[in-house]
């Protein structure tokens, strides 16, 4: 008998419970409202009367109604046929959905994450007789690109010998395919998917390993300046229409990864339609499928439930997690974790938790840490490596940094890509500060000439600073290259523009090629009469640039683009100063002063 | 059944509580005090104390006051009948017309599946330039017009009412001056749109809290005429005195605030109502504007932060103009595409020269001398604010365009422009002979 309880207090999307027995925390119960069942979460309990957060609208629920509590906590359902689908926030497939009730969400029907009917062709891998543990291998099934490995389910603690394994053949998600028996004789049966808590890290790994290997996303700005790491965490501050949203969208298309997890969490619902369209249309350049094969979608956006908002993220990391346990990368985009943030707020402030810093909750830093920390690099009990990277988008109030989300997540990130105001206004795509932004990780450029790159930035920033108060008029022919360096650098590789086939995405060895011949340009000693030469050399030199990203490599006009370059530069160079960025590196700290000095 | 209480517990600001059994979440209860009867609606239920907000307010309200609860949500009635009407924020007639009742339909419903969503596709024409060539709204966006006091928004609202291409505009005032009220319904009627208008209008000087029922009971009509195949142009002005509502009643019930006194769900209280904005694949579509007077013209003051987190870009209102920097309509390229071969072009280019003439402006402020280049920039943008930018200006896009060109033409050579030349050669105005 599970424990019934009768509902006592309403207040928005908070239900205060009197119950008999005993009760969970973060267990799932079921308010009971006519023929309908709403689901909702216990989020506290003193003595026998439970808080939980509904994840449907309130209205017309009262004093007395009856509450099924069920016994589990929130839970995902994992299996195969996860790839593909398009979840709300406690996964449930909203296109199913449509098809059941129409335009609107109705509150109270929930359907099967997975398709029962499927059938799935399971190749067993796993002898009878052998012993195992949770997140061993079982047999697998193909799930369109990849191989989806069928494993002992993580919920089941004990070890394991098996006793019966089905046979090669189609099966759907229900079928028993194994009979297990822990030391104590008791035998389990095992079908293709089973249940695991949201809020549990899923850890049926052998041993979580250091992120190494950069995440090409494409993105110039990031892969060289400040990189992404495989099983790594990143964040994406910016005011509102900074280009949040189209970054990630960017990074879901041309990030080299195996599955996408996108979770759109409480903002826009038309930015997820974008997607959802256009992904089954796509192709996916490493595998000539569609990216929607390799995409899974959960979306709570803005006018859906809050309480699902809360939730939405932790399914989304959950599915991750599984992945993550065949020996695949993944890549979770949360977008955006401030409204997650603000789900939570709500939520305390009904509860009426002492508040901290803008009314969040005392706990926000410490549950923000434990989000990101469900990102990482693991070797599975196969041997297999796997990583899930994180990254997820702030909307800071105001568009100011130092706020409780934005600091919060600061803290626990291995990068930082800080979208200003004034870059977007200005149309520098994708408008991520670079003298603001950082990167702990290793890119794909060799860190001295990062360095030196990122020097040439800040002179000439320094420059520009300057010039605010003494004009063009007042400023040295040296100083102004400098500048026209910095801007030039900025438009031609940090720039990158979205809508162009081409330049929308550069691949890693193009990244290389062009970086160096970059490195030439920003490197050389120039010989210019005056600053209107200097200006309309860098404009011409910036336009015939901006031809070359527009060009596909290897192309013959490529190369002529290229040589046209070069020759305008050899035109005006008069020292070349090769390895400049290794003389940098031994006179310490090679502030801007060491740049080359024109005469 | 109904059931009636007569005895209050608690009256602070607009909120009263009475214990009372067999009590539903939102449900609307009707108070009769010695000044007369109000509407209110559960917004609390704790053991046997429920707590309501008075539409009327709590002014007046005796702790013997009769509390009729009525088993049912706030409703309004939907029907062609609403078609020339004007309301309250009750739904009670504002006109001389009857009180409708039949049909009755519930507010505040529940949001759109985003998988039943399109891409949207179309764009609603309103002969303001600003808006069609160089902001476009497009069917089933939502925007904001930023605004500080004392800007002409009502009267802009009112012309986009007038011509705006689509089938019906649904006006919702909230906290509207009197003046302003009788402002929308005259030049509405004057203007022959009268007909095609709904309008639900809460003033100043009505009671608050009906303030806070003017956006769901516009958004309910206007659901249920897309859902008709009915394309909807909702109106809404002041979201700012919406969200200070809000605020108020959050105060009474002892929330904590988060950022200046205003809940902590003021985004997902002004998301739900900006998302209903939609696009019904096979029916109608909503789209919504809204304006949101800035306190202090400060953007990020947290009405407009929240409300530019979740429109799809807005239009600044200042100097009696919708300001080229800064007003952005993020779906725009979705539909421009496809109106005229130069419009695009035209778009950026007209800008970005316009964005040359504010900088030429200002070195001619700090006393720089003015070059050949900077002479020309300043005659162009003069002529663009008066023929373009001005509000007065009404045009439809093709015109607009057109003269984009002549001012073009009229100050500048073609290589000036920086447009691309297979445009230049279609659309360059060939000046006659003298
Ligand atoms: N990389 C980019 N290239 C071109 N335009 C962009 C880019 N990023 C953003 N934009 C423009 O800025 C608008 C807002 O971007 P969005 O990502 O929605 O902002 P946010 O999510 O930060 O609010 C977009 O609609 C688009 O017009
Ligand atoms: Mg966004």
């Amino acid at each position: 008998m599970t424990v019934q309880g009768k509902v006592v207090g309403v207040y928005g999307n908070m239900i205060s419970v009197a119950f008999d027995g005993n009760v969970q925390m973060n267990e799932v119960a079921y308010v009971v409202l006519g023929d309908k069942k709403l689901k909702s979460e216990v989020i506290r309990i003193r003595g026998k009367q439970a808080e939980m957060q509904i994840f449907e609208i309130s209205k017309g629920i009262g004093i007395g109604n009856p509450v099924e509590f069920s016994d589990d906590l929130l839970s995902s359902t994992v299996g195969p046929g996860l790839l593909g689908q398009i979840y709300d926030g406690l996964q449930n497939p909203l296109p199913r959905l449509a098809e059941q009730c129409g335009f609107f969400l109705e509150r109270g029907v929930y359907l099967d994450p997975l398709p029962g009917d499927k059938k799935w062709e399971f190749t067993p891998h796993a002898r009878p007789g052998v012993r195992l543990t949770r997140g061993e291998v079982l047999g697998s099934v193909p799930e369109g690109i990849f191989t989806h490995k069928i494993m002992v389910p993580f919920n089941l603690h004990a070890s394991y010998t098996v006793k019966k394994i089905a046979p090669k053949g189609n099966y759907t998600i229900h079928d028993i395919i194994a009979e297990l028996e822990d030391q104590h004789g008791k035998s389990v049966s095992v079908a293709m998917s089973f249940n695991w808590p949201v809020k549990r890290a899923v850890d049926a790994y052998a041993e979580r390993l250091k992120p190494v290997d950069t995440l090409v996303t494409q993105i110039r700005i990031i892969d060289t300046l400040f990189p992404v790491c495989r099983g790594g965490t990143y964040c994406i501050p910016g005011p509102f229409g900074s280009g949040k949203t189209v970054l990630q969208q960017l990074i879901s298309r041309y990030a080299d990864i195996d599955i996408v997890i996108i979770a759109a969490c409480g903002e826009r619902a038309g930015e997820v339609v974008e997607t959802l369209r256009e992904f089954p249309k796509l192709p996916d350049p490493r595998t000539g499928r569609t990216l929607m094969e390799r995409t899974i979608i959960i979306c709570n956006t803005s006018s859906m439930p809050v309480a699902a908002r809360e939730a939405s993220v932790y399914t989304a990391v959950t599915l991750g997690e599984y992945y993550r346990q065949m020996g695949l990368n993944v890549l979770l985009l949360a977008d955006s974790t401030s409204r997650w943030a603000q789900a939570m707020r709500e939520m305390s402030g009904r509860l009426e938790e002492i508040p901290g810093e803008e009314a969040f909750p005392a706990y926000l830093e410490s549950v923000i840490a434990a989000f990101y920390e469900r990102s990482g690099m693991v070797r599975n009990k196969d041997g297999s490596i796997g990583s899930i990277t994180i990254g997820g988008t702030i909307s800071p109030a105001g568009g100011n940094f130092e706020e409780p989300v934005t600091q919060a997540t600061l803290k626990v990130v291995g990068a930082f890509h800080g979208l200003s105001r004034e870059r977007s206004d200005a149309r520098r795509y994708p408008a991520i500060h670079p003298l603001e932004s950082w990167s702990k990780y290793n890119g794909i450029v060799d860190r001295k000439k990062v360095k030196f790159a990122r020097d040439v930035l800040f002179r000439s920033d320094e420059v520009a600073q300057m010039m605010k108060v003494v004009g063009e008029e007042g400023t040295s022919l040296d100083d102004f290259i400098a500048y026209l360096k910095g801007e030039f650098f900025d438009a031609v590789f940090l720039q990158q523009n979205a809508f162009d086939p081409v330049d929308a995405s550069t691949p890693r060895e193009r990244q290389h090629y062009v970086f160096e011949k970059l490195l030439q340009i920003l490197v050389a000693i120039l010989k210019m009469p005056d600053k209107d030469d200097a200006r309309s050399f860098f404009n011409q030199m910036r336009q015939k640039f901006l031809d070359w990203n527009g060009t596909e490599m290897n192309t013959d006009e490529f190369r002529s683009i290229e040589s046209e370059l070069m020759n305008m530069l050899r035109s005006r160079e008069v020292e070349q100063l090769d390895k400049i960025y290794d003389s940098q590196e031994k006179s310490g700290e090679g502030d801007a002063k060491n740049l080359p000095h024109h005469q | 059944m109904r059931k009636i209480y007569r005895t209050i517990s608690e009256i602070s600001g607009n909120v009263i509580s009475v214990y009372a059994e067999g009590i539903k979440y939102g449900e609307l209860a009707e108070i009769t005090s010695a000044h007369g009867k109000s509407l209110a609606e559960v917004i609390r239920l704790e053991r046997g104390k429920v707590s309501l907000q008075v539409f009327a307010g709590g002014r007046g309200i005796s702790t013997g006051d009769e509390v009729r609860f009525s088993s049912s949500p706030m409703k309004v009635s939907f029907s062609d009948d609403l078609l020339g009407r004007i309301f309250d924020g009750k739904g009670y007639p504002r006109d001389n017309g009857p009180h409708l009742s039949e049909n009755l339909i519930e507010i505040g419903g529940p949001s759109v599946n985003p998988a039943k969503r399109i891409i949207p596709r179309n764009m609603i024409r309103t002969g303001i330039p600003m808006i069609d060539l160089f902001n476009t709204l497009v069917e089933s966006q939502k925007l904001p017009i930023f605004s500080i006091s004392g800007e002409p928004y009502n009267e802009l609202l009112a012309r986009i009412a007038m011509q705006a291409e689509v089938d019906m505009i649904i006006l919702g005032g909230c906290g509207l001056k009197y003046d302003d009220y009788l402002f929308f319904r005259d030049t509405l009627e004057a203007g022959g749109s009268l007909g095609r208008s709904i309008l639900f209008v809460h003033t100043a000087a009505d009671p608050v809290v009906e303030c806070l029922m003017v956006p769901d009971i516009s958004l309910a009509v206007a659901e249920k005429f897309a859902l008709k195949g009915k394309r909807i142009l909702v109106l809404i002005t002041d979201m700012t005195n919406f969200s200070d509502a809000m605020k108020e009643i959050a105060i009474t019930m002892e929330r904590v605030p988060s950022n200046r006194g205003y809940p902590g769900d003021l985004y997902s209280q002004l998301a739900a109502r900006y998302e209903k904005a939609v696009d019904f694949e096979g029916a109608g579509s909503i789209t919504i504007l809204a304006v949101t007077t800035m306190p202090g013209d400060d953007v990020t003051h947290p009405i407009p932060d929240n409300t530019g987190y979740i429109t799809e870009g807005q239009f600044y209102l200042r100097h009696g103009r919708i300001e080229p920097f800064g007003s952005l309509s993020r779906l725009k390229q979705l539909v421009n595409a496809k109106t005229r071969g130069d419009h695009r072009a035209l778009m950026d280019g007209m800008i970005k020269l316009y964005a040359s003439y504010k900088e030429t402006l200002e070195k001619k402020s700090m006393g720089f001398k003015m070059s050949a280049w900077d002479e020309k920039l300043l005659q162009y943008g003069v002529l663009f604010e008066d023929e373009l930018m001005d509000l007065s200006v009404n045009i439809p896009l093709e015109k607009a365009l057109d003269k984009g060109w002549v001012i073009l033409a009229e100050c500048f050579t073609p290589e000036e422009t920086g447009l691309r030349t297979e445009l230049l050669n279609r659309f360059w105005p060939i000046k006659e002979a003298p």
